[in-house]
């Protein structure tokens, strides 16, 4: 928009998105910098209405506008967000953090909530010491474990979440990734993954659709969308991301040395 | 043939208030001219701090020790600020891992790359415009006469990227070092600003360190790896080496914790490896 009295423009975030996800599976999303993918992960969440379309959770049709979201409605799906330094509140502990949902959406005494905290906090691999500590007293990856922890305190259906390893470590990553697989398997969690690292969509994915400017421009299951890639723009995503490949840094050292042989010669 | 940089016995240390701390300790590291060294390590194994230390960036709570820190021949422990500001930034630059952020957000990118220009060679107002309008060219900005007057925020995660890269050969340095330069950026966008780093590598035989915590980097860029651990060296090695026939435990349980080598339905972690050491 240039300056002065210019007309709006309409920006489209999200165009003529369908997917589809089955209880119990992993659906990735795919994307870069506006590739509508967190527009879409704030629908999901009930976080902001759809300016058309539908939206079916277990079956039952959703629509923010109309109905608002009810208690009931909030429990089943929830959110796990990228940056585990911003997404916990730096002043309330994590014990705290942790029963606030069950504060708000149950009528479970004060007590009771303590105690499914702690399970919560054991179940992602934390201890009873961890909870009357406050989020900088915790490295990233704890912070995202008790980030996952509470998610899962309303016992949701579908969990999103957004880009939740991209700022770990890879070693990290794998503890957050195998955790994720574990508690898929014991509560039945459908998950809703958003990632740009193809690699992690490539281990964690059933289902895999890509974004690109609002567009979903590929979609199948992980099998059929990494060994055939259809549209330019998932080919040049896997052609971006670096590998490691042992006949790859074999062919670009021999580039190299064929290179500097060209120039020493005269 | 004398090293570009060469480092031994390094020790970097932070006064806390739990007593000192070691960023870094008895770290070996040697870079030739024309080569790409890569420091792999995850958060807390030193590997930015040590550059940092020899760029002379470190905060006054570090102590840095080391038995050699030369340049280019030059001792860079025992030589004054003022000597040490002639070479820092021009015969040795440093770009860093959040773009947006290492600009300063109230000069326009053009004022900072002229800045560059006029204290370290002394150029006039004319020479400056038109060296900082090559340096985007090279650096892949276009309409870089427009964009001189652009502010950071005004530009891309990537573009600011670029403008870095531009400030930091903008003197034809001998040795550039990138920590992290990519790791903020979009997958695509990630490959551009490595293309763009290798080419300026190959086309003018400057030294290049790449400091990452993301192998797949390393094997794309690397002609040699270090690989560190809490402030230790792990192993050192060429790139094809270290991908074929790791020595280290950790380099194995590094490798093994990629995504791209599960075996099975869970990823081995470090986790097992720590285990293993005790």
């Amino acid at each position: 928009m240039r300056g002065g009295l210019a007309s709006a423009r309409t920006v489209h975030a999200v165009k003529d998105a369908s997917l589809r996800v089955d209880k119990g599976k992993t659906l990735a999303i795919v994307g870069e910098s506006g590739s509508g993918k967190s527009t879409l992960a704030r629908i999901l969440t009930l976080v902001d209405p759809q300016t058309s379309g539908q939206l079916l959770i277990e079956g039952e049709e959703i629509d923010i506008r109309r109905s608002g979201v009810s208690k009931a409605l909030r429990r089943k799906v929830q959110m796990v967000f990228q940056n585990p330094y911003g997404s916990l509140n730096p002043r309330q502990k994590i014990g705290d953090a942790l029963a606030e949902p069950l504060a708000i959406n149950t009528s479970l005494s004060h007590d009771e909530r303590s105690e499914q905290a702690r399970q919560m906090l054991k179940r992602v691999g934390l201890g009873p010491e961890h909870f009357n500590r406050y989020p900088h007293m915790f490295s990233g990856g704890q912070r995202q474990r008790i980030a996952i922890a509470r998610a899962l305190m309303l016992n949701p259906s579908l969990l999103v979440l957004d880009e939740p390893v991209s700022a770990l470590d890879l070693s990290v990553q794998a503890q957050i990734l195998n955790l994720l697989a574990d508690l898929q398997d014991e509560f039945q969690l459908t998950y809703v993954f958003i990632s740009h690292d193809l690699s992690v969509v490539h281990y964690i994915a059933d289902e895999v659709m890509v974004m690109y400017l609002g567009d979903v421009v590929e979609q199948g299951s992980r099998d059929e969308v990494f060994a055939a890639p259809r549209h330019p723009y998932t080919r040049a995503l896997f052609a971006a991301t670096p590998k490691a490949d042992p006949d790859r840094i074999r062919a670009r050292l021999a580039r190299r040395a064929e290179q500097a042989g060209r120039e020493a010669a005269p | 043939m004398v090293a570009l940089l060469e480092i031994r016995n390094l020790t970097v240390s932070f006064d806390t208030s739990v007593g000192l701390f070691h960023a870094v300790e008895g770290i070996d590291l040697s870079v030739d001219a024309r080569e790409v060294l890569a420091i792999v390590g995850e958060s807390g194994s030193g590997k930015s701090v040590e550059m940092l230390a020899v760029m002379g960036l470190l905060p006054s709570t570090a102590t840095v020790i080391a038995d050699a820190m030369t340049f280019d021949g030059k001792d860079l422990l025992g030589m004054s600020r003022a000597q040490k500001r002639q070479i820092v930034g021009k015969d040795v630059a440093m770009i860093f891992q959040e773009p947006m952020a290492s600009l300063n957000p109230c000069f326009t990118i053009g004022f900072q790359l002229e800045e560059v220009l006029r204290f370290h060679l002394g150029m006039q107002k004319a020479q400056r415009r038109e060296r900082a309008i090559e340096l985007l060219t090279q650096v892949g900005i276009t309409r870089p006469a427009e964009r001189l007057r652009s502010f950071p925020h005004q530009m891309s995660g990537g573009e600011c990227q670029r403008v870095m890269i531009a400030i930091a050969i903008a003197c034809n340095p001998k040795l550039l070092i990138a920590d992290e330069p990519t790791t903020a950026l979009d997958v695509t966008i990630q490959k551009q600003i490595l293309d763009l780093l290798m080419a300026l590598q190959a086309r003018t035989g400057m030294g290049l360190i790449m400091i990452t915590h993301n192998i797949g980097v390393v094997a794309e860029t690397a002609d040699r790896v270090i690989v560190q651990y809490r402030g230790h060296k792990m192993e050192e090695s060429d790139v094809l080496t270290l991908f074929t026939a790791p020595k280290a435990a950790y380099t194995r349980a590094l490798l093994s914790a990629l995504p791209d080598n599960a075996t099975g339905d869970r990823l081995p972690t470090i986790g097992d490896f720590q285990e293993a050491q005790s």
